[in-house]
C-alpha cells in the first residue's frame, strides 16, 4: 500500500487521491507561440527517480497538494501546500 | 543432454521429420539464437529486444538484406511488455486508419507460424467486447460498420447469441451490469507471445542479426544533429541509425539522444489463476467493469485491467488492483467465485495524450522511435516492425504510419483512438 502523508488528513491511502500531474509552469496563453503551449500541454519529463506533482486529495480535505514521490520506489518524501512553500501542518 | 557450444550448429528448419529424429535421437537441440560479440560498429542498432525491437530487425534482414544489425537488451529478450502483456490480438478499432494497421498486423500474425516456420500458436478464438450500456451499444454499431467498411469480420450480436457463446457468462437482467449486446470480432483471438520473441528472435538471428541480451545502452552519442553511436555496458558502437523500440523506458532513451517526448509511464497490472478444464472459447471485453479474460491453452484464466491511475517504474503488483479485478470478473460470471490466482504481475506502458504510438523520424538525424505503445503495442509488434524497417531502408516514412509522427503534437494533429481502445484508460 502507498501512503500519502496529508497535511491536513495524516497519512491516508493512495487510493483516496487523484493524480493531477506534474507540477508544471503555466505560460502565460497571450505570450507565447504555439509551439511553446503545446510543449506545455503534451511534453513531460517523466523521469524514472525523485519528481515533484500535484495530488487532489478527492476522498478527503478535497486540497490540491504538492507532492515529492520517487516513481520508482512510489515513496514519497515530502507533501505541502501547493503555493506556500515549506513544510506545512 | 550435452551443452552445445556457441555458434557450433547452425540451427535447420523446424520440422515434424526433425521433431521425430530428435524425439529418437535424444541429442539436444541447437540454440534457437547465438550470443556474440559486440561489434565495434553496425549499420542499425535496435535498442529494445521485445517483439517490436525483433521484428524491426527480422524484417531489416528478411525483406530489405539489411543484416549488420544489433538489437541490444537491458535484460533478456521479452522481459519488457512483450512477456507481461495478455496476449490479445483483433483488429476491430474505431477509426479507418487504427482498422487498417491494426489489421495488416493480424494479417502477419496469421501467417507468422509459416514465415518464421516457428509456432506462435495463434488460436483465433473470437472476440467479444460487452456492451452494458445504450451509448456502448450505440459505439459498437459505428465501431462494427467501420470494420465492415474495412473489409473486417465484425458484428453487433444479442445477448441470447452471447450466451450461445459463453454459457458460463452472467447475462440475466439480474446482473449489476447488465449484458446488452456485444462487438463480435471472429478473427481476433489470442497468441503465445513468448513464442512469438523467440521466433523473431531466431529468425534474425539466423540471417545475421546480432542479439545481444544484458547489453543495457547508457547513453547516444549525437554530434551536428545526428546520431554517431551509442555507449553500452559491453563498449561503444558506432552506428548512423538508432531506433528506439523501448516500452516503458521510451523517455529516458529518447532522452538520451536529447528529444523530448509527450509520455508518461504507468504501470499495467494483470493476473493468472490456475489452470481448470477448458470452459471459455473467446476473448471477453467488457469496458464499464474495466477488464478483459480469456483462457489459455493451458487452461488457466487471464486477466488485464487499465492502467494504474498514476505514473509509476514500478512493477509491483498492488491489493487494490487485484481486490476490484476479482469482484468485476465475478459480476461477469459468477460461478468463478472459487477459482484461485496463482499470481499477479505489472507491466510498464508508455501513454500518450491522444492513445496512439509515435513511430518515425525524430528531430535527431537517425534517431528513430517506436514507442508510447501504451496498452495495445503487443498486437501492434509484425506491423510496426515492418513499416520500421521500411522507414531504415528506404529512407521515407510508409504511409501507414505518417499519422503517428512526433511533430503531430507540435502541429496540433493529435489523433483520437481512445473510443476504440479496450477498456477506459
Amino acid at each position: 500500500m502507498i501512503l500519502i502523508p496529508c497535511p491536513h488528513c495524516g497519512e491516508r491511502n493512495v487510493s483516496e487521491f487523484q493524480y493531477v500531474g506534474e507540477a508544471l509552469t503555466r505560460p502565460n496563453p497571450d505570450g507565447v507561440d504555439p509551439e511553446q503551449w503545446r510543449s506545455y500541454l503534451y511534453l513531460r519529463s517523466n523521469p524514472a527517480g525523485p519528481t515533484v506533482e500535484s495530488w487532489f486529495h478527492r476522498a478527503g480535505c478535497r486540497r490540491y497538494l504538492k507532492v515529492e514521490r520517487d516513481t520508482v520506489t512510489n515513496e514519497v518524501t515530502s507533501v505541502t501546500l501547493p503555493g506556500r512553500g515549506g513544510p506545512q501542518p | 543432454m550435452k551443452p552445445v557450444k556457441n555458434g557450433a550448429r547452425r540451427m535447420g528448419r523446424y520440422s515434424a521429420f526433425d521433431l521425430a529424429r530428435h524425439g529418437v535421437a535424444r541429442n539436444g537441440w541447437p540454440r534457437a539464437w547465438h550470443n556474440h560479440d559486440l561489434r565495434r560498429a553496425y549499420d542499425v542498432v535496435v535498442v529494445g529486444g521485445g517483439v517490436h525491437g525483433l521484428a524491426t530487425a527480422y524484417y531489416l534482414a528478411a525483406r530489405h538484406g539489411i543484416s549488420n544489425v544489433a538489437v541490444l537488451e537491458k535484460g533478456y529478450i521479452g522481459s519488457g511488455g512483450s512477456g507481461r502483456n495478455t496476449a490479445i490480438i483483433r483488429s476491430n478499432y474505431l477509426t479507418p486508419e487504427g482498422v487498417r494497421f491494426y489489421d495488416r498486423s493480424l494479417k502477419l500474425y496469421e501467417s507468422l507460424s509459416t514465415e518464421l516456420n516457428f509456432n506462435v500458436m495463434f488460436s483465433q478464438r473470437g472476440h467479444l467486447t460487452l456492451a452494458h450500456n445504450d451509448s456502448s451499444l450505440r459505439t459498437m454499431r459505428w465501431r462494427a460498420e467501420v470494420n465492415k467498411l474495412e473489409g473486417i469480420d465484425s458484428e453487433v450480436i444479442s445477448t441470447a447469441q452471447v450466451k450461445e457463446l459463453v454459457p458460463y457468462l452472467d447475462t440475466s437482467s439480474e446482473a449489476r451490469y447488465p449484458v446488452l449486446g456485444a462487438l463480435y470480432h471472429p478473427p481476433g483471438g489470442i497468441i503465445r507471445h513468448d513464442a512469438v520473441v523467440w521466433g523473431y528472435a531466431r529468425a534474425a538471428d539466423s540471417r545475421g542479426v546480432h542479439i545481444h541480451q544484458n547489453t543495457e545502452v547508457l547513453g547516444i552519442d549525437v554530434a551536428g544533429g545526428a546520431v554517431r553511436g551509442v555507449a553500452t555496458s559491453g563498449g561503444k558502437v558506432a552506428t548512423p541509425v538508432v531506433v528506439n523500440a523501448t516500452a516503458g523506458w521510451a523517455t529516458l532513451i529518447s532522452d538520451m539522444a536529447g528529444v523530448a517526448m509527450p509520455i508518461t509511464t504507468s504501470p499495467l497490472q494483470a493476473a493468472v489463476t490456475e489452470p481448470v478444464r477448458p470452459f471459455l472459447g473467446p476473448v471477453i471485453v467488457s469496458g464499464s467493469l474495466h477488464v478483459y479474460l480469456s483462457q489459455t491453452d493451458r487452461g488457466e484464466l487471464v486477466f488485464g485491467s487499465a492502467v494504474d491511475p498514476f505514473p509509476s517504474y514500478s512493477m509491483r503488483g498492488s491489493l487494490d488492483f487485484i481486490e476490484s479485478l476479482a469482484g468485476h470478473v465475478l459480476e461477469l460470471m459468477p460461478s468463478l467465485a472459487k477459482m484461485r490466482v496463482l499470481r499477479q504481475w505489472a507491466g510498464l506502458c508508455d501513454m500518450t495524450p491522444d492513445y496512439s504510438p509515435i513511430m518515425g523520424q525524430t528531430p535527431v538525424e537517425g534517431f528513430l522511435v517506436d514507442v508510447g505503445w501504451g496498452t495495445y503495442g503487443f498486437k501492434a509488434g509484425p506491423v510496426a516492425g515492418e513499416a520500421m524497417a521500411q522507414l531504415i531502408a528506404e529512407g521515407k516514412t510508409p504511409e501507414l504510419i505518417a499519422g503517428f509522427s512526433l511533430d503531430r503534437f507540435m502541429r496540433g494533429e493529435l489523433l483520437g483512438e481512445k473510443g476504440a481502445a479496450a477498456v477506459g484508460h
